[in-house]
């Protein structure tokens, strides 16, 4: 009766050990579609314009998404099959390019060059600028206005007290 | 006999004014560069496909286990100067591809013994489905991958099948967008047998 029961006890161990130990075998072999997704989202369409693998419903996706199921099973990480992808397809069919050639001089470079011819732009303004202001206060004040140009007497005290203030600026 | 000739004294306006045109001359030159640049890319952008009548781009290619032409595993288009070549475009998910799939190979044994190359390129194809396609279809002409999308940028194709006819000049004769009928194929062929 003893040894039956030791029987029982060892196969209902057995079967513990079997039911914790199989769902992570299954796991490391299984890909969910979510991993598949994970890695798709940053690949594009190669036929069609810029749609990404994960929802792109054409067979040549299907047939990429199968291949980086097959590449995750077999353990390669994200980055080698983005390099697998840019090495077989290019690197257009990439969402994030690597930075180097044509990418890191329209995404890099460029936009600092363009900072730069901007800040110079905008320093030969400013320079522009404060040269006219020199020379005006080198010409000397206004000239008094000629009587003809002066503010007619129409009531218009505002203009009047505008252009009085503009030559004592100039003084 | 003194020196009648002066000098005129360097000052900060002419210092300065020489220091403004060699940055207007930076400026400019950055300006034009950055146009130049976005040209390029606006052509690149435009480039379109190659046509009849102009010369056929050239390219490499490493062909697939089991493919090969003239007994070589690799091969380039300026190697094939002077033969006929047929470049089809294809790919396994391709389905129209698949119509005309025995039609070609049909006609590269038809035409093995005469001055005529097929070369098939997979592309945007996973490779073990590519040889699965050449393996149903029973295909012995060479087939290569189209490795980086080099060969079909080059081309710029719109879509699979495409088929180019090359002369032996090397200048496109030829293309057929969309499957090949047998006139389409023998009346070509025949054509650029005579002319060459």
């Amino acid at each position: 009766m003893l040894k039956r029961n030791r029987v029982w006890l060892i196969v209902a161990l057995l079967l513990l050990i079997s039911a914790a130990v199989f769902p992570v075998a299954a796991q490391d072999q299984t890909v969910t579609d979510d991993e598949v997704n994970e890695v798709a989202g940053e690949i594009y369409c190669p036929v069609c314009e810029n749609t990404p693998l994960d929802v792109c419903q054409t067979q040549a996706c299907a047939d990429w998404r199968e291949l980086i199921r097959t590449k995750l099973a077999s353990g390669e990480t994200d980055q080698q099959i983005y390099d697998y992808f840019a090495r077989q397809y290019g690197e257009g069919v990439l969402a994030n390019p690597p930075s180097r050639g044509v990418s890191l001089v329209v995404l890099w470079v460029l936009p600092v060059v363009l900072l730069l011819i901007g800040a110079l732009f905008f320093a030969r303004f400013m320079r522009g600028l404060r040269g006219d202001e020199a020379q005006t206060a080198t010409a000397g004040p206004a000239p008094a206005m000629p009587p003809s140009a002066a503010p007619k007497a129409t009531g218009d005290d505002y203009l009047a007290r505008v252009e009085e203030e503009l030559g004592k600026t100039n003084e | 006999m003194s020196d009648m000739t002066q000098t005129p004294p360097v000052t900060a306006e002419t210092g300065r004014s020489s220091r403004i045109s060699w940055t207007s001359i930076a400026l400019w030159g950055a300006v034009i560069g950055l146009l130049a640049l976005l040209g390029w890319g606006l052509m690149r952008t435009n480039a379109t496909r190659p046509e009849a009548g102009q010369p056929a781009p050239g390219f490499d290619v490493e062909f697939f286990n089991g493919y090969e032409w003239q007994g070589k595993q690799a091969a380039d288009l300026d190697e094939m100067r002077g033969k006929v070549v047929v470049l089809n475009f294809w790919a396994s998910w391709c389905v129209e591809c698949r119509l005309e799939a025995d039609l070609i190979e049909q006609s590269w044994r038809q035409y093995a013994d005469q001055d005529v190359v097929f070369l098939g390129v997979a592309y945007a194809d996973v490779e073990p489905n590519s040889i699965a396609y050449l393996k149903d279809f029973g295909i012995t002409y060479p087939n290569a991958p189209d490795l980086g999308t080099d060969i079909s940028d080059m081309y710029e194709i719109t879509g699979v099948p495409e088929t180019f006819f090359i002369g032996k000049d090397g200048v496109i004769e030829h293309v057929q967008i969309g499957p090949l009928s047998q006139a389409t194929l023998n009346g070509v062929i025949q054509q650029l047998l005579q002319e060459g």
